[in-house]
């Protein structure tokens, strides 16, 4: 919908602030933006007065605006938690926004490149095509040829340097299982989620339905993300393009296999462990159990939560395109650093996660935060993997 | 290049100062009918150090300083009238102590009601605030500033809830408050003087409060309401009278609404009440219910309400909201005026309330807290407007205008009162107090920096 | 105007006078019983008027149909006995009031539910039960235009329920059904047995949700499993109004496998939620209320129910605490009907 379809609805946010709150108001940032930059401008709230008053011409598009509009990382902390009736639209309204941006050409050249990067070379760094599926090379991942599932990787996943383990790790753990998969590899195209919060409505639909034709041409009907953010492009969005697909998040598959002995944890990973809930599995949609049951299905886990769990957690502020463009770094209340600290004093071993802008955003704030020997960042494959005794292995013997 | 942007910049870092338009848009309003007055800087400090250079750097330039916590009080009394500088004082959040056997909580000023309710509740489980009517981004610090009322108000104000506090004065001086000012313990400002009257109801024009003791109270295990439904106005007051001689109840609030028709004419008391046991409870609930309000049945004059787990979850819930009435006009608005009054003058509030409702097209909204043991009452006239329709929000500007003049004329006074109310206040006031105000206000904030415009005689 | 038709001779030659003798609530015996209803009859004031709790259930008791409790409003209201405290009852009328926008009439395909005002609870309707279903009155903003009214039994208020019912018929009539089924009890009673009594016109025909359960189980008989499990039923006071359907309830029991327990409160001897009598003017009427729920649980409690099956969701609203509080689920009849076929009841969105 385009931003002036919201006029009549924009007006009632009143700015009561409960979208700054978690559902258990334990603190008063868990809107991302808002936790880095403390200025009201910066909450939901602040983010569509805002946007009204530059619809009424009261305020011009500045850079700052936009910078402020782009800094929502879409983490739906404020749908969850504002108490009126039109809480629904608040994340679409801002989206809306961010497209009447990028369609005036109003936006930073980070926004800019990021989106022609996706354009051009179907990922936001700007890595080569050619490269995306090299994360693969020498561990016998096989191309997509029919198999039952796909296996989608995503961006992250295939060019970020901490994000390939977990995309390595996850393969692994599927081909130990057996199951019946492939990966597109070179010619796989970004799956679209973050370009469609960004507001870029027509390049969302043009990946999508290059996504779709592929995927039909390739007979694909199931897929394993690796990705929250592919997972809800591919189940949420992409049906209203008429690309029906069955779609299952890792976690949820892992927790299929480990129940039903195709994977064997019993090695074990000794540690405590927390969980972020990542804002695509979690808030979006709805999906808080899963990976919480692989990790107790591991022995020698021991699972602890932080105080802001499930749908009161703590985006860690890498959606909404930031994991690259990154709005929300540079401080030391950057939501990725603040969520660090909260895992710490959980005094948890490891930090996991499921979703792999989570991870390489935590992985680099632990850095910053010098807190790499007291925590460490995984992702749940990694953990799993850690946990798996190879059949294959005892058959070498 | 501002000087003054670069020395804020420089006392509390570049990324909790601004002056764009975008920042200085938002501060310049509140959430009111109040019309917008543009600030000039925005700064949002994290310590009481950083806000005794904020305000010393003021003084010495003669700009404005307008302090502001959740900003949810809706009268106005946030929005910068002569400029300046807007002091955000929500990243100052953090809950420094509990006592638990003294039953105080020690915070910055800038916690926030959800915040310290949601810590007492994780972590020390049998204390609790009180808890006002508010979202939960009101702070702790400007809610007692206020004098504000929460929903242990038979306890008093909030604002009879502070024990010792800390406070940046005008001149920038950081002085402390009562106990603490010669004790490591915050509890309590008696038996010295009391100086807490120079700062509590000043809405900032004394100084900046960075620091206090709240007092907290016993939290049982379980809580209850009843709700006792009037057709009568004048059994209102009879009835507060009668329940707060039982001293059970810990939150009386009557309000009567338009809409949805099904409250319309009537008037709802909400008792609220605690106990650790069923026992408890159901001895306080026959005490209540039978022996003391059972006539007022039995005469059919008065009924109990059938209520369902869910609605009783709505009003026990914390922290509360109403989620109707800033939505009612689908417009996003609400501001209401508030009389701290008798309680007997239930009736007249709430006739004229009706009235007043009626000229400006608004369905009426009205409400009356208990304060105290009927000591006094909190009577509120709340008027919605559609933020988007520029009539919409004069007309309930004006509805709010009236109302203010309707508390002076049944002999009441207005709570938190914007730059209107003051103003019949002052003008109404007997010369002598008006002229002790001003003796104080000019003795402590010479230069007039803080929050000017407000408590100000022309 | 809508009369009451209510023939004189039947009560003149009514042998036993079941209506007052039988009555749960007041101790009278054939005499006295005989001498009040002529009173009523002859429309004098009577103690039965004051002391009538308004459980509906003398409608029941009445061998030859004759309404008695409606006679009982009828009078109740002409001599302004208000069992209800004047504030509750002028609540409950305005609460009937709609305003929240017009009702839109969409076109349904049968079968159709009415919700009436319980629209919030539409979440039940879904499964294998309900595949084919429409829904009217599912939208809590405009169901006051389909309410039934008949609460008002309980606030002496025949003229209000004569004076909306006729719109309430238009509006359900204007969606072109032949057939309607009522998801609350007290609905179907209003269509089956009030409007009649007042010769109020239904050009519809209402079916009791456990007469629809009922058929719809009966052809997934092959996919039910039986429970296997032992429970009360919580019959509520517009059962009355219909106790042709109330085999209903054991005829679902039956296909679901599950067993209902042997208590004394059960069928006409049913004791009903007490929530209308805890706010009755008279006096110890609290108390009254109480001890009957307590009774009520006790005895289902005492027969080693598991669970208490609920018709109707004020009922339920009642007594679900003070159920669960005594070891037992609460549960509404279609959820264990759902359970039976094997589906996870549907939970309530918050």
């Amino acid at each position: 919908m385009a931003l002036q379809d919201y006029r009549d609805i924009i007006h009632r946010c009143f700015r009561c602030g409960y979208c700054k709150f978690p559902t258990n108001h334990i603190e008063a940032n868990n809107c991302p933006a808002y936790a880095r930059f403390r200025l009201e401008s910066y909450s939901a709230g602040g983010r569509l007065w805002l946007i009204r008053a530059w619809m009424n011409n009261e305020i011009e598009c500045s850079e700052r605006l936009a910078r402020i509009v782009f800094a929502c990382t879409a983490c739906r902390n404020c749908v969850e938690r504002c108490p009126y009736r039109f809480s629904d639209e608040i994340v679409n309204m801002i989206v809306a926004a961010k497209n009447e941006m990028v369609d005036r050409g109003l936006v930073r050249s980070t926004i800019r490149n990021f989106l022609e990067n996706v354009k051009k070379y179907g990922n936001p760094y700007g890595e080569p095509r050619e490269t995306r599926g090299k994360w693969a090379d020498g561990i016998g991942i096989p191309r997509y040829n029919g198999q039952e599932f796909l296996y989608y990787v995503g961006c992250v996943g295939s060019y970020d340097t901490r994000a390939v383990k977990a995309a390595k790790a996850l393969g692994q753990l599927l081909l130990e299982a057996g199951v019946s998969f492939g990966v597109l590899g070179a010619d796989e195209d970004c799956d679209g989620n973050e370009v469609n919060k960004l507001g870029e409505e027509a390049l969302f639909e043009m990946l999508a339905q290059r996504n779709i034709e592929q995927f039909k041409r390739l007979g694909v009907t199931k897929v394993i993300t690796l990705s929250p953010h592919s997972y809800n492009a591919i189940k949420n969005d992409y049906p209203k393009l008429d690309g029906q697909f069955e779609v299952v998040h890792a976690t949820d598959l892992l927790r299929d296999l480990i129940k039903s002995g195709k994977l064997d944890v019993s090695g074990g990973v000794d540690a405590t462990v927390t969980y972020q809930d990542p804002c695509f599995l979690g808030r979006w949609n709805k999906e808080y159990d899963a990976p919480r049951d692989v990790l107790r299905a591991i022995p020698g886990v021991k699972l602890v939560e932080m105080e802001r769990n499930k749908s009161a957690a703590l985006c860690c502020g890498g959606g909404g395109g930031n994991f690259g463009t990154d709005f929300l770094g540079g401080g030391e209340e950057s939501p990725a650093r603040i969520r660090i600290r909260e895992a710490c004093a959980t005094g948890a071993d490891i930090l996991a996660t499921a979703c792999p802008i989570c991870l390489t955003m935590f992985q680099d704030a632990l850095k910053t935060e010098g807190l790499e020997a007291k925590l460490a960042v995984k992702d749940v494959s990694e953990i799993v993997a850690e946990a798996c005794v190879s059949k294959k292995a005892s058959t070498t013997d | 290049m501002d000087s003054v942007r670069e020395s804020l910049a420089e006392i509390v870092g570049q990324d909790y100062v601004s002056t764009e338009p975008e920042e200085l848009y938002i501060y310049s309003r509140d959430l009111g009918t109040t019309e917008p007055h543009q600030a000039d800087y925005v700064v949002a400090p994290k310590t009481a150090q950083e806000v005794q250079a904020i305000v010393k750097l003021a003084n010495e330039k003669k700009i404005p300083v307008v302090p502001l916590g959740g900003g949810v009080s809706l009268t106005g009394i946030v929005v910068p009238l002569r400029g300046g500088i807007v002091l955000d004082l929500k990243r100052m959040d953090r809950i420094l102590e509990v006592n638990e056997r003294a039953r105080y909580v020690v915070v910055e000023a800038g916690v926030s009601q959800g915040k310290l309710a949601g810590y007492l509740e994780k972590h020390h489980r049998n204390l609790i605030h009180s808890e006002p009517g508010a979202p939960p981004q009101a702070t702790i610090g400007g809610n007692v500033v206020i004098h504000g009322q929460g929903d242990l108000a038979l306890y008093g104000f909030n604002s009879d809830m502070v024990g010792a506090f800390e406070v940046v004065l005008p001149t920038g001086e950081l002085c402390k408050i009562g106990s603490c000012s010669l004790s490591p313990y915050w509890f309590s400002r008696p038996p010295l003087p009391e100086l807490g009257g120079l700062f509590l109801g000043w809405l900032g024009a004394t100084g900046i409060i960075t620091k206090l003791a709240l007092k907290l109270y016993p939290r049982k295990r379980k809580r209850d309401v009843e709700i006792f439904v009037v057709e009568d106005a004048a059994l209102v007051p009879d009835v507060a009278y009668k329940i707060t001689h039982l001293e059970m109840a810990e939150d009386i609030v009557a309000w009567s609404q338009e809409l949805p028709p099904l409250y319309r004419g009537l008037h709802n008391i909400n008792i609220v009440f605690s106990g650790d046991s069923e026992k408890e409870l159901d001895f306080k609930r026959e005490v209540i219910c039978e022996d003391t309000l059972g006539a007022y049945v039995r005469g059919g004059d008065g009924g109990f309400l059938d209520l369902q787990p869910e609605m009783k979850g709505r009003i026990l819930g914390r922290p509360q909201i109403d989620r109707s009435t800033a939505d009612i006009k689908k417009g996003g608005g609400f501001e209401y005026v508030g009389a701290i009054i008798p309680v007997d003058c239930y009736p007249e509030c709430w006739r004229e309330g009706v009235e007043i409702a009626g000229r400006y097209d608004i369905a009426y909204t009205l409400l009356g807290r208990i304060i105290g043991k009927c000591h006094a009452m909190m009577f509120s006239w709340t008027y919605a407007f559609n933020r988007a329709d520029p009539e919409s929000v004069g007309q309930a500007r004006q509805a709010l205008h009236e109302s203010d003049e309707l508390i002076l004329k049944l002999g009441g006074v207005p709570w938190k009162p914007g730059v209107h109310a003051q103003k019949l206040i002052l003008d109404t006031m007997e010369p002598n107090t008006l002229r002790l105000m001003m003796k104080i206000k000019e003795a402590l904030d010479p230069n007039g920096i803080m929050n000017p415009g407000n408590w100000e005689v022309q | 105007m809508f009369e009451l038709a209510f023939d004189e001779r039947k009560c003149s030659q009514c042998k036993t006078v079941d209506c007052l003798t039988k009555c749960q609530y007041m101790d009278i015996d054939k005499g006295a019983a005989k001498s009040e209803m002529m009173k009523l009859i002859r429309g004098e004031d009577s103690f039965v008027l004051h002391e009538c709790v308004t459980c509906y259930a003398c409608e029941e008791y009445c061998p030859t149909g004759n309404h008695p409790f409606y006679l009982i409003v009828v009078r109740q209201e002409e001599k302004n006995i208000l069992p209800l405290p004047r504030p509750i009852t002028r609540q409950a009328l305005q609460m009937g009031e709609p305003w929240r926008g017009d009702l839109e009439i969409k076109e349904v395909k049968e079968p159709v539910i009415s919700m009436g005002v319980f629209a919030s609870l539409k979440y039940l309707i879904k499964g294998k039960l309900f595949e084919d279903v429409s829904l009217l009155s599912a939208n809590t903003r405009t169901m006051f235009h389909l309410f039934c009214q008949l609460m008002y039994l309980h606030c002496a208020r025949i003229s209000v329920i004569n004076e909306r019912l006729p719109r309430i018929i238009e509006n359900i009539a204007k969606h072109n059904v032949e057939e309607v089924i009522f998801f609350h009890d007290e609905c179907y009673g209003t269509f089956a047995s009030y409007a009649p009594a007042f010769g109020i016109d239904v050009p519809f025909k209402p079916v009791h949700f456990f007469e629809f359960l009922y058929n719809r189980l009966s052809d997934l008989k092959s996919e039910i499993r039986p429970l296997g499990l032992k429970v009360a039923y919580q019959r509520p006071c517009s059962s009355r109004l219909s106790p042709d359907k109330l085999h209903f309830v054991d005829d679902i029991f039956n296909l679901i496998g599950v067993e209902s327990v042997e208590r004394e409160y059960v069928g006409e001897k049913a004791l009903c939620c007490a929530t209308t009598i805890k706010g009755q003017v008279k006096e110890g009427s609290r108390r009254r209320a109480k001890e009957i729920q307590q009774r009520n649980i006790q005895d289902m409690v005492d027969a080693g129910a598991q669970l208490c099956v609920f018709n109707c969701p004020a009922c339920m609203g009642t007594l679900a605490e003070l159920v669960a509080k005594n070891g037992m689920m609460p549960i509404f009849m279609s959820d264990l009907c759902r359970i039976a076929l094997g589906e996870e009841p549907a939970t309530r969105r918050s």
